[in-house]
């Protein structure tokens, strides 16, 4: 099964209703609970990070039997240095963004620590691309 | 610690899912800061406590099971936000108390820390 969702770069309204989407069908499947909050919590982080940092993405589902693999592609900036990205408190969120109460350089490490492979490519100005896989 | 003993003590109102009022709360986790709730691992029943009234407070407490949220010093939910919590079955409650105030009250009638 495949599912694509479109999202908007500062649309801070509608950020985390693809997240949402995704929990309801993964409850839907009787996929166990952690692994539902594990999946979502990583994307719920990425696709902020879409709203926070880009001008528009789209995220791509792919459930199969025993996995789900959600491909997050995004037109923006990019990250020139993903490695620093990746270190703990490393932000360079906008303060609009921290005052959504992120921004504090958490999200990447999150996002590890809850998926079973994490892949993050990036092109300076042109975009980002975060592939996450978790098995059920 | 039911919801409803949870509202006298730190003299608050539930502004959405009222009907949830009998639900257990055994830990309470308080921030402001989002990336941290989303960092939270426990399979027991959880309250936020927090002053940050956003449409994403809600969406982060979605993602990670927390089922009632507290607004301390007189932080008011939108109607979006009420709609997206009722949608979620969550509850929200609103106190004129400050967050180290409402903290100290809950934590002193023995509900439990997260970390």
């Amino acid at each position: 099964m495949d599912f694509e969702y479109q999202i908007e770069g500062g649309d801070f309204t509608n950020a985390g209703a693809t997240s949402s989407a995704v929990k309801k069908i993964l409850k839907q499947l009787g996929v166990n609970p952690e692994i539902i909050k594990r999946t979502v919590v990583a994307l719920y982080e990425a696709e902020v990070n879409i709203v926070a940092h880009a001008y528009r993405g789209s995220i791509i589902v792919n459930l199969e039997d025993h996995k789900i693999s959600i491909k997050l592609i995004d037109e923006g900036p990019g990250i020139e240095d993903i490695e620093k990205a990746m270190e703990q408190g490393y932000s360079t969120a906008s303060q609009k963004v921290r005052e959504m109460g992120f921004g504090a350089g958490m999200g990447f490490s999150n996002m590890k620590t809850n998926t079973d492979s994490l892949i993050v490519n990036s092109s300076p100005g042109i975009g980002t691309t975060v592939e996450i896989i978790n098995y059920f | 610690m039911k919801i409803n003993k949870i509202i006298d003590l730190i003299e608050g109102k539930i502004v959405e899912g009222e009907h949830y009022s009998e639900e257990n709360i055994t830990r309470i986790f308080a921030s402001d800061l989002m990336s941290d709730v989303l960092t939270i691992k426990t399979e027991e029943p959880l309250l936020l406590i927090t002053g940050l009234s956003n449409l994403q407070t809600i969406r982060t407490c979605e993602m990670s099971d927390i089922k009632a949220i507290i607004f301390v010093r007189g932080k008011k939910s939108t109607e979006d936000m009420r709609k997206l919590a009722a949608e979620n079955d969550m509850i929200l409650i609103e106190t004129p108390f400050s967050m180290y105030r409402t903290s100290g009250i809950l934590y002193n009638a023995g509900i439990l820390p997260l970390y």
